[in-house]
């Protein structure tokens, strides 16, 4: 795992990739995780471009006359039951779902980063306490702590952000804490507690870096799960609601007219699809590439 | 094992008391009053009082949480604002729909999943294995409301074939029971073929083929038995998902299980039918991940052991 990297004086200086470019290195290899990332930049610079090309009340919530259409060269989507263009509404829309998604994995990474390194790191009765909590949560259907939070919070996105944060940080948590246990006992961790650090830090300068690999698989396979979780819960009318185009509401507008124009309940799924098959074709490349019993 | 199993019930208590405070506390502060919802709008500001007193809404909060959990023990968990119905009979009445949504979508998974990880872990890397492995990435990446949509549009209105919603026979069930079960087959698929690879280059495996033992032998009764623990940890942790899964689908099918009951209360605000449900939500997966974690010790004797030396 030797590179050539420049020469001093004559002489070959040899040295070593760090992670990040050996996965780097190793994830450009595999198809699958460059279309997931091309098609994730691609949905990044439509989803910004529309909403800077659409007006969001005369282009994506305005009734119209043209109801209904089905797919044809002026509206490739169709239109919906208020006319409205379905192409617009997925681009323009793509920005809640990626930001329901990203936000509320961020919030409970953190989250179960912390706890999950508190009762790996401690263990005994923090430990305990811990995990017993983050099994309440890991072991209730998420739609059921969703229906609390917006029964306690209202509909709205944000809402609907912190339900989800609630039930995503339980899986962090355990990742974190098992791969701390595995870290946590080896002598460089004893090491630096001889050199009189912190314990705090650590954690974070010395324990954390070294679980990282399937907390970042981790992550990018539930932002994928996430979107499909967010409008799930549009779609049963605890999440965001229409008129804003988020993708599951949009489905939960076309479920009504599935008889007649099935193109209303086609795109938006389609949309949803396409984006997490993206994000778990990244997951797996990701995790192909830091596993360290593929090391070639 | 059977100290284990008392063990794990007694944590069991805590745990359940603690979640149903919490959906206790929230859907309390949630609710709003809910004279309003129980007495006509007209109703004069002594009857409305007179209510509160009957029905103990004035009493302190743990008075009333603590009365809730004995209703909960002997099945009294009130009745609902809107229909008037027991919270409890209600549940339980449509419980049965959903185990039975639930487990049909599990077999079809198992069925589906089991046999085509085998398959694909014997062809590693030809183009067999590569077409199910994409199926199972696709599969895995729909949302299973919109797969329903896609059934119904399909089967029910181009094709004719299949009831789009509804309870009666066999038929009504089939389509629903793949809505919820086709990307825990996704899942699975991958999860049996990557325990799979993992048995099948294990010495014992080779062992086995020397004393002469079958290929069919090997493959199901030395390879599969031991990729059986990491498939039952799987299908384990999926049964959350399995609930939310029934929810969706019996929302899109019109089923009528606890999932769109829940769902229903809570676009009506039927607080007592909402709090009511999604307790006893928590407390049945409690005991299906019981009942699972002892399954596991019946299919290993390693584990089996190792709960036996804990105590």
């Amino acid at each position: 795992m030797k590179q050539a990297k420049k020469t001093i004086d004559g002489e070959v200086v040899y040295r070593g990739r760090s992670m990040g470019q050996e996965t780097w290195r190793r994830l450009k290899k595999n198809k699958g995780a460059m279309i997931g990332i091309a098609f994730l930049i691609l949905l990044i610079l439509a989803t910004t471009i529309a909403n800077f090309v659409y007006d969001y009340d005369t282009d994506i919530i305005a009734m119209s006359r043209d109801r209904f259409l089905a797919p044809c060269k002026d509206h490739i989507f169709g239109t919906d039951n208020m006319g409205r263009d379905i192409f617009a509404r997925v681009i323009y829309g793509a920005k809640y779902s990626l930001f329901i998604s990203l936000g509320s994995t961020a919030i409970g990474l953190l989250v179960g980063l912390f706890l999950g390194a508190l009762a790996g790191y401690y263990g005994g009765l923090i430990d305990n306490v811990i995990m017993r909590l983050t099994d309440i949560f890991y072991s209730i259907p998420y739609i059921m702590i969703a229906v609390v939070v917006v029964s306690l919070l209202g509909t709205s996105t944000m809402s609907l952000l912190f339900a989800m944060a609630l039930g995503t940080f339980s899986a962090f948590a355990r990742i974190t804490r098992a791969s701390i246990m595995t870290v946590r006992d080896q002598e460089f961790i004893e090491a630096g507690y001889a050199m009189g650090l912190p314990t705090w830090k650590i954690i974070i300068k010395h324990v954390l870096p070294n679980c990282l690999s399937p907390i970042i698989v981790q992550t990018t396979l539930k932002v994928g799960a996430n979107i499909i979780s967010a409008s799930s819960l549009s779609f049963l009318g605890v999440g965001v609601t229409p008129p804003t185009p988020e993708w599951g509401a949009m489905l939960s507008d076309g479920r009504s007219y599935i008889r007649s124009s099935g193109w209303m309940c086609l795109f938006p799924g389609l949309a949803i699809m396409f984006t997490v098959l993206a994000l778990n074709l990244l997951g797996d490349g990701l995790r192909d590439a830091m596993d360290p019993k593929l090391k070639k | 094992m059977f100290r284990y199993i008392l063990k794990r019930l007694v944590i069991m208590v805590p745990t359940l008391l603690i979640t149903s405070l919490l959906i206790f506390w929230a859907m309390d502060l949630a609710g709003g009053d809910p004279v309003d919802q129980i007495l006509p709008e007209n109703a004069s500001v002594a009857q409305r009082d007179a209510m509160r007193q009957q029905m103990g809404f004035n009493d302190p909060f743990m008075i009333r949480y603590l009365r809730y959990i004995k209703g909960i023990v002997t099945g009294d968990m009130g009745k609902s604002y809107i229909s008037g119905e027991d919270v409890f009979k209600t549940f339980m009445g449509r419980l049965h729909m959903t185990l039975l949504l639930g487990g049909t979508a599990l077999i079809f998974a198992c069925i589906i999943s089991i046999p085509l990880g085998i398959y694909t872990a014997l062809h590693e890397n030809t183009w067999k294995d590569t077409a199910a492995m994409v199926f199972a990435l696709f599969g895995q990446s729909m949302p299973n409301f919109w797969l329903g949509l896609m059934l119904i549009l399909l089967f029910s209105l181009k094709l004719g074939l299949l009831p789009s919603g509804g309870t009666g026979g066999i038929r009504y069930l089939i389509l629903p029971s793949v809505t919820v079960g086709l990307s825990l087959a996704a899942l699975l698929t991958r999860t049996t073929r990557s325990a799979m690879l993992d048995v099948i280059r294990q010495d014992y495996m080779t062992t086995a083929r020397a004393k002469g033992a079958s290929y069919q032998r090997v493959i199901y009764n030395h390879g599969l038995r031991n990729a059986l623990i990491p498939i039952i940890t799987a299908i384990g942790m999926q049964f959350s998902y399995v609930m939310t899964g029934s929810a969706l689908a019996e929302t899109v099918f019109g089923w009528p299980g606890i999932g769109r009951l829940v769902v229903e209360s809570i676009n009506k605000r039927d607080t007592p039918m909402v709090t009511g449900s999604i307790i006893l939500c928590c407390v049945l997966m409690a005991v299906i991940n019981l009942s699972v974690d002892i399954i596991y010790a019946f299919c290993d004797p390693r584990i089996k052991a190792q709960y036996s030396s804990k105590g």
